[in-house]
């Protein structure tokens, strides 16, 4: 063999990481739980540390967004705005906590509110980074 | 509708920004504390290095 098989779709490669325990029960909870409260996924798998740090970065961009008066998308007009909802859902519980409680109902009339805008859909985007995490850490593919 | 509990400048609002991504980075895409660690401190300075790249780009196109 003139190169190495080592990293490629070889069927000694393909062996998923043996993980005696891990597959157990729903695999797919801590991936819900992350999308539904950001670090949730984490805490569930006893990551205190790791989730503790996702919650305060999500949460607080989350906060920040709508401090600077950003717009939480509640439909869509356009494909910027399917896509602008489509990142706010990714918020999970504090998206719908939001628009119960009438938070960032806004017209965006400032560069300020532009910017939280853009917070609250980037928050949305991490918490759904987070939630796969957790996800990989549930399946043993990462530790 | 009032003025904004927040008004930060461009500025802080990017160093805002890349501190919580780069902290979920950080910790998503490394496996050890270490790691995390140092992939989240180039992602800060990666993202806020950008910025001022582009921001001194576009004054001298704007001129």
């Amino acid at each position: 063999m003139r190169y190495s098989q080592k990293g490629m779709a070889t069927e000694e490669n393909k062996k998923t990481p043996t993980n005696s325990g891990s597959q157990e029960g729903f695999v797919y909870l801590p991936l819900i739980a992350g999308w539904l409260v950001p670090g949730g996924g984490h805490f569930l798998l006893r990551k205190w540390g790791r989730g503790a740090l996702l919650a305060a970065s999500i949460l607080g961009m989350f906060v920040l967004g709508l401090a600077m008066q950003g717009k939480v998308y509640a439909g869509a007009h356009d494909i910027l705005d399917i896509l602008g909802l489509a990142g706010d859902l990714g918020n999970g519980l504090p998206y719908v906590i939001s628009r119960m409680l009438g938070l960032g109902d806004v017209q965006v009339q400032v560069t300020t509110a532009d910017y939280g805008t853009r917070f609250i859909v980037v928050a949305g985007l991490l918490n759904i980074i987070a939630a796969v995490d957790a996800h990989n850490l549930r399946t043993g593919r990462k530790s | 509708m009032g003025n904004p509990i927040l008004q930060p400048s461009h500025f802080a609002a990017v160093v805002l920004f890349a501190l919580f991504a780069s902290t979920v980075f950080g910790i998503t895409m490394r496996e050890t504390p270490r790691n995390m660690f140092r992939y989240g401190i180039y992602c800060f300075v990666l993202f806020v290095a950008a910025a001022i790249a582009l921001s001194w780009l576009m004054y001298f196109i704007a001129r």
